[in-house]
């Protein structure tokens, strides 16, 4: 065997990666404009556009975490944000906590209980593929509905549960919620950047080529996947809290609502499925477009419709989201280009310039 | 001394008998030839010993300890490796990102560490130049070719130093001159240590390379010993004639 | 009495259940395509035949002569121009395609009708059907009759006739039926035209039996998704069998305990099942690692 110590200082292959400033530069502006965003349309309706789209943000990269990375699509994710939700309307009037910024002390035990619900749940679900997988979360997403009709002495039945809102005044009403969302949106978006680089997220994307073969090189699939799961429903709940919080009041068929799943697939794949900052870039613009709608056209049944056609082109015309399709043009690119280098190279000066 | 052993295998598949009371040793630090006609029960054996399927009864047991309930990654992490009959590798990841997937890491803080530290880095580089590999370091794996893929498929079970690999039908599709590199790299990594038990139908191949051979017939073991005595043995013969003639060449 | 009088509903009842999940099955079978979008298939059924007795003043059995053709052509046409062109992840994608089906389906309903509940209306409707006691609304039987018999069509066309076997051959193993010369595209067309086919009778029977709005296509779907985990993906005998169990659990439990718990009860036995068995009772175990 070739056992020579200079292996690891060689220089390694080329990268295909878009180089660090450019990406670094990127985020920057992106930061920026998302920080400077609500202090620019200080106009209430534009940033409740914002707050809407900070919470899908977070969703939806939850989600990709789990869904994007390992393959399994999940369409029952509402039910974490649904327990989100739930956990936030009744706690705060079991502990009777007065509406103001203690209120937003509920996000990190609505993120725990969306946790700890994900545990048995991923382990009931789990231990199906594919298809099955996913019609089995649907289908527990319609029992999570199911059981919020159902035991009306906790959750109010149809009639649903109010959160009383913050007397805060309207011109700045907004605020609270679009910063709390863009940090938790932030900790989500490194979460899954952390994990993306980590030898466990390596394993996820194993998971997702080929589960049987990452089994017998060792990985141990049940508990990243599991362990996967409740990240991403951890992150979901605090979605959920945000939104319950922020609209005031909390509803069966709206907490577990199933167009919501489609939603998140949408943003997800529209962006890039399993990249990290794909499916951000989807939330930002999907959901700003949807409030958009809701606002100009008022009806909800437009929304479902232009979703649902929006969606079939997707997945017709860019199956893979635009994030991997900039990254396959930056690929081609660097790869015709050290074709030229190496034609330059080998066939002399004057076959090099016949390329050009 | 026997690394690997099954003992009294037995296992159905409804009404089918793919192994009966299959007993079966491997030697430690030799090439171990295990052949048969299609449908005598190598892969199931393969299976079977890497935690894939459960026997109905049997024992499978590993330098002396009882394996037979393991799941897949415990036989691994145990240091049994083993490739597919059809090469599976993860198309979707880069070639350096497959040859680290195996590196075992234990402990959640570990695990969520970089995926690649600069020991894995170097044992995977060092896999990737062994087979030949390493131009192609950053290629999505499912632009290789078949015989790269196989290659690739050695290389990222290497990487976890295993004590045993098991390999189905490795010259399968593979063609000649790849065939004498992979058959080279095999009797290099034998050299260090490493046992092999190979499952193939190109007799050349398994004659050439491997020290002992097994043969397998209806599910059981028929005899086993050296390739020569192997090659003239009757009983050999009639098993494969006596089903299908094709797989003799 | 009124247990016996549940039971007997409850296999009425399932015998539309059971037609449609054997319609997702058999898609299923030799697509690999979860159909998501049979709910709102089954409620654009139900509002087609609804439109034609309130306009034109049709009988509902009689509209289907015009729906099931106008919903087999549709279905033909969702496969040449959706499923047809997805080439990677099959599985998945076409899932997620047909839930966008479903989606613009509810979209355009919720618009054509507003959300109020409406119901298909026939003179016979509210007839009933007395045997000893017990008392049998005359459309869930002659609905559970409709279903029987395109149960025991689908039964002859799968194992008697020619199509169906090109029709099974796919389903077992689709490029071996290439090979041998099948037209599995054809095949597949066909297929996903018979099964939103049948949903337009579907949407009949349910229409009559239920008041139901362009959001109904959940409920439905819900319990299609579960009778179909249950049975085992791709088993049309075990559709079958948890249809009718699921309706009887279903209905049981409403007359013995208490109306809102009917289906939670339901999705409790599915949570059990999937405890002991995740591939459902008659699903088989997942594949041999090759």
């Amino acid at each position: 065997m070739s056992t020579d110590t200079t292996i690891s200082q060689r220089p390694t292959p080329p990268s295909y990666e878009v180089p660090k400033a450019i990406r670094f530069g990127a985020l920057a502006v992106g930061f920026l404009v998302l920080v400077l965003f609500p202090l620019v349309f200080n106009n209430p309706t534009i940033s409740t556009i914002g707050v809407f789209a900070m919470i899908f943000l977070m969703a939806v990269t939850g989600w990709n975490i789990f869904s994007g990375y390992t393959g399994y699509i999940a369409l029952g994710h509402a039910v974490f944000f649904g327990i989100g939700q739930y956990a936030t309307a009744m706690l705060a009037s079991y502990w009777q906590i007065p509406p103001g910024w203690e209120t937003f002390l509920l996000i990190p035990v609505s993120m725990f209980l969306a946790g700890l619900a994900a545990i048995p749940i991923g382990l009931i679900v789990l231990r199906v593929r594919k298809h099955t997988f996913i019609v089995l979360t649907i289908a527990l997403m319609f029992i999570f509905q199911l059981f919020a009709y159902n035991l009306r002495g906790w959750t109010g039945g149809s009639q649903g549960l109010e959160v009383s809102q913050p007397p805060w005044d309207g011109s700045i009403f907004n605020l609270p919620y679009y910063y709390v969302g863009l940090f938790l949106a932030i900790i989500a978006i490194v979460t899954s950047f952390m994990i993306r680089r980590s030898k466990f997220g390596l394993s996820l994307l194993a998971i997702r080529d080929d589960e049987d073969r990452a089994r017998s090189l060792g990985i141990n699939t049940r508990n990243s996947k599991l362990t996967a799961f409740v990240i991403s429903a951890i992150f979901l709940g605090a979605a959920g809290c945000m939104y319950a919080m922020f609209v005031g009041s909390v509803y069966p068929q709206f907490s577990f609502d199933p167009a919501f799943d489609l939603e998140l697939s949408i943003m997800a794949f529209a962006g890039g499925l399993g990249t990290i900052l794909g499916p951000s870039l989807g939330a930002l613009i999907i959901s700003g477009a949807q409030q958009y709608f809701l606002i100009t056209f008022g009806g909800a049944n437009v929304f479902l419709i232009v979703y649902g056609a929006l969606f079939i082109l997707i997945l017709r015309l860019l199956p893979g989201g635009v994030v991997p399709a900039i990254s396959d043009k930056w690929r081609s690119h660097v790869v015709r280009k050290e074709q030229r280098i190496l034609d330059s190279e080998s066939e002399g000066p004057a076959e090099a310039g016949a390329h050009k | 001394m026997t690394l690997l052993g099954v003992e009294g295998i037995t296992k159905n598949y409804g009404g089918i008998q793919a192994l009966r009371n299959c007993t079966m040793n491997f030697q430690e630090g030799a090439i171990n030839g295990l052949i048969g006609p299609n449908g005598s029960g190598k892969t199931t054996l393969f299976n079977v010993m890497t935690g894939y399927e459960t026997p109905d009864s049997g024992k499978v047991t590993f330098r002396g300890k009882d394996i037979t309930n393991s799941t897949p990654d415990e036989v691994f992490a145990a240091g049994i490796g083993r490739t597919f009959q059809l090469t599976r590798i993860f198309p979707r990841l880069t070639v350096i990102e497959n040859v680290h997937i195996a590196a075992q890491r234990h402990g959640l803080i570990a695990q969520m560490r970089q995926w690649s530290q600069p020991d894995e880095r170097a044992r995977a580089l060092e896999s990737l130049d062994f087979v030949g590999l390493t131009k192609l370091a950053r290629e999505p794996a499912g632009s290789l070719s078949y015989g790269q893929q196989k290659l690739l498929e050695f290389a990222f079970i290497m990487v976890a130093e295993p004590k045993v690999m098991l390999l189905d039908e490795p010259a399968g599709g593979v063609n000649p001159t790849l065939l004498k590199h992979l058959g080279g790299r095999i009797k290099e990594l034998n050299k260090t240590g490493v046992t092999f038990i190979i499952v193939e139908h190109d007799m050349e191949f398994v004659m050439g390379i491997c020290d002992q051979v097994s043969v397998m017939h209806q599910g059981s073991a028929l005899l086993e010993g050296k390739p020569e005595l192997i090659r003239n043995d009757p009983a050999v013969l009639e098993a494969y004639l006596g089903t299908d003639m094709t797989e003799v060449k | 009495m009124l247990v016996l009088q549940a039971i007997i509903e409850g296999v009425l009842v399932g015998g539309f259940y059971a037609l449609m999940a054997a319609g997702l099955t058999l898609v299923f079978g030799v697509m690999d395509i979860v159909n998501f979008a049979i709910g709102a298939l089954i409620v654009l059924g139900a509002y087609l035949s609804y439109s034609l007795t309130i306009h034109f003043h049709i009988d509902p059995f009689v509209s289907l002569i015009f729906t099931t053709p106008l919903m087999t052509a549709l279905g033909m046409f969702i496969y040449v121009f959706l499923i047809k062109p997805i080439k990677t992840n099959k599985v998945v994608m076409s899932l997620l395609t047909m839930f966008a089906v479903a989606t613009l389906i509810e979209g355009i309903l919720d618009i054509c009708y507003n959300s109020g509940f409406v119901q298909i209306h026939a003179s016979y409707i509210n007839n009933s059907l007395r045997i000893g006691k017990l008392n049998f609304p005359l459309i869930y039987v002659l609905s559970f009759l409709l279903s029987a018999f395109l149960l025991s069509c689908l039964y002859f066309v799968t194992y008697r006739t020619k199509f169906g076997r090109s029709l099974r051959a796919s389903m077992q193993n689709p490029v071996a039926a290439r090979l041998v010369g099948i037209d599995t595209d054809r095949v597949s067309m066909i297929t996903l035209g018979i099964g939103i086919g049948l949903a337009a009778i579907g949407g009949m029977i349910f229409g009559t039996t239920n008041a139901f709005n362009a959001s109904s296509s959940y409920d439905i779907i819900s319990r299609l998704l579960v009778i179909v985990i249950l049975g085992g993906f791709g088993s049309v005998g075990g559709a079958l069998v948890a249809a009718i169990f699921m309706l009887v659990i279903q209905d049981v439990v409403a007359v013995v305990w208490s109306p809102v718990w009917g289906s939670t009860a339901f999705y409790m036995i599915l949570m059990l099942v999937l405890l002991v068995r995740p591939q459902g009772l008659f699903g088989k175990k997942g594949v041999r690692a090759q």
